[in-house]
């Protein structure tokens, strides 16, 4: 109940509607090159993992809101909405099937979209899916497609690739900050430990800090072992509201807080290439809605597509000064660090498949707060933090997870 | 492949630099854009056409080893931001040296070149590169 004063009784009582949102279900496929397996195969299979895991019925779905990046120039499909609900099976029933597009961050968005039309009271189920079949596509015909994330006229057309902007933001960070190549590559060192954990993740290795620090040049100082991969994959939730989640008896995980922001398309046009401003201001309400601290959040999944985005990404969400998460890469991440990041081991090791990041990152978020996330799992875990980005920072999306 | 259109109606900009200032705010804009990000609305109608000196510095730069397909023949190059003197920040090639040439603060300015071709029939794109002052 709510009180509305004036400044001398109160005047009304109004019951404030309680729609909290939870994740009741989650699903995904392996991550990586699953050539036996099409965008269509992907979508499905992640999708009846988490309708199989919440248990629910598809007369129960409302709506299915899908993500995906890049199927209309990889894998020449758009309308991946009815694609998705045709061959789910849900096509004679008519529920709304949705294709949500935000480039990398099109999982978070989709995942913020379906939390806010049950937030709102129009559903009461949604399935959130997210797929990426990216090797589909000939050798490096897959950089001039992916370069669709940047600006294509004024980025990509001159040569520019999503790891060459990278590596420029890398390059003045390292040297503005004094950080050397080594910061960089324990990034992917903790993911690849990590990743030899969990079961879907694309690569199962561990990555000795030689391995990470004198692989081949990507784009300088940039390395192979710096970039995610390529991936194919797919995830889904199912969200419900707080009454049918009641109502029915399931078990969840609550979603806290949702926030995106914007930034500039192009990197030249920020004022600081290595400020994610799109994730400073995201966090900032993520963090204000969900009305938690900071030194709440027992572990983060965080977008890191190259390793310099995961040390920016520690110092704009808040978690260390401007130029410092050098500080934090050695030990800190670690599992058992005082901030464990990507426990599924991320972008560079569980794998990159774009449309799917996103969802992924939930499906993991909620393994660990449901005590379901197997080797990897972090004690005690209460509060999760998820990081989506799109292209090099042009929109972030951040959720807060509970129980 | 590419309608010409798509390349043609970029040409004045690419070929000689030209972006955009808002009468506005005085700030000066490239790539063109048609609404000042600072003014918003108060820019509506003022933005006009500004043609840059082409002299700035390297912001940062990168050495491009894998390249898509149509720039494959190039690599590896040299692609870096680079702040004009007039404010914009660009994203292009530096060509005529070598890489370790490049560094931080490097004083530029551009030239026209053949920026790539699209397949074996199909258009050759022209635009801005820079090299490093002499």
């Amino acid at each position: 109940m709510l009180c509305i004063r004036n400044s001398e009784k109160c005047l009304l009582w109004v019951r404030v509607l309680s729609n909290e949102v939870y994740i009741i279900g989650a699903g995904e496929t392996k991550f990586g090159e699953l050539w036996n397996k099409s965008l269509r195969n992907l979508a499905v299979e992640a999708g009846l993992k988490a309708i199989e895991d919440a248990g629910i019925y598809s007369r129960d779905v409302d709506a299915i809101y899908g993500a995906n990046s890049l199927a209309g120039v990889i894998n020449q499909q758009e309308n991946i909405g009815a694609l998705i609900a045709d061959f789910s099976g849900l096509s004679a029933d008519g529920i709304p099937s949705l294709r949500i597009e935000s480039s990398t961050a099109s999982g978070g968005a989709a995942l913020r979209d379906a939390y806010l039309s049950i937030k709102s009271g129009e559903y009461d189920v949604v399935v959130v899916g997210g797929v990426e079949k990216m090797t589909d596509i000939h050798g490096n015909d897959i950089l001039e497609k992916s370069s669709s994330i940047l600006d294509r006229e004024w980025e990509a057309f001159f040569g520019a690739t999503p790891a060459a902007m990278a590596a420029l933001i890398a390059r003045k960070y390292m040297h503005d900050f004094n950080v050397e190549k080594e910061a960089l590559s324990m990034f992917s060192v903790n993911d690849h430990l990590n990743g030899s954990k969990n079961p879907d993740a694309q690569f199962r290795n561990k990555l000795t800090i030689q391995q990470a620090m004198n692989a081949t040049a990507v784009a300088d100082p940039l390395n192979m072992m710096d970039c995610s991969p390529l991936s194919d994959g797919a995830a889904a939730l199912v969200l419900a509201s707080e009454s049918y989640t009641k109502k029915n008896n399931r078990e969840g995980i609550r979603i806290l807080s949702s926030a995106v922001a914007e930034d500039y398309l192009a990197v030249g046009s920020r004022k600081s290439i290595y400020t994610l401003n799109s994730t400073k201001l995201a966090v900032e309400k993520a963090f204000r809605k969900a009305q938690i601290k900071r030194s709440d959040i027992s572990f983060m999944e965080v977008h890191d597509s190259f390793s310099i985005y995961g040390l920016l990404e520690l110092e704009d969400l808040g978690f260390a000064e401007k130029g410092k998460a050098k500080d934090l890469v050695y030990d800190e991440i670690k599992l058992d660090g005082s901030i464990p990041v990507n426990p599924s081991g991320g972008l560079k090791a569980k794998g990159d498949p774009y449309g799917a990041v996103g969802v992924g990152q939930a499906v993991d978020a909620y393994k660990q707060l449901m005590g379901k996330a197997g080797d990897n799992q972090i004690k005690d875990a209460g509060y999760a933090l998820i990081h989506n980005m799109a292209g090099t920072g042009s929109s972030s999306v951040i959720h807060i997870l509970g129980e | 492949m590419t309608e010409l259109s798509r390349i043609w109606r970029e040409t004045e900009y690419r070929y000689n630099l030209i972006g955009f200032k808002c009468k506005n705010c005085g700030n000066s804009y490239f790539p063109p854009r048609d609404i000042c990000p600072t003014c918003h609305r108060e820019s509506i109608g003022k933005m006009e056409k500004v043609k840059f000196s082409g002299n700035g510095e390297v912001l940062s730069y990168t050495i491009v080893h894998d390249a898509p397909p149509s720039f494959k023949r190039q690599v590896p190059y040299v692609l870096a931001l680079i702040k004009l003197v007039e404010g914009p920040v660009i994203t292009a090639q530096i060509v005529d040296c070598a890489p370790e040439d490049v560094d931080i603060g490097t004083k530029v300015h551009t030239v026209f070149r053949k920026i790539r071709q699209d397949g074996e029939s199909g258009i050759i794109e022209y635009g801005y590169k820079f090299v490093i002052d002499s």
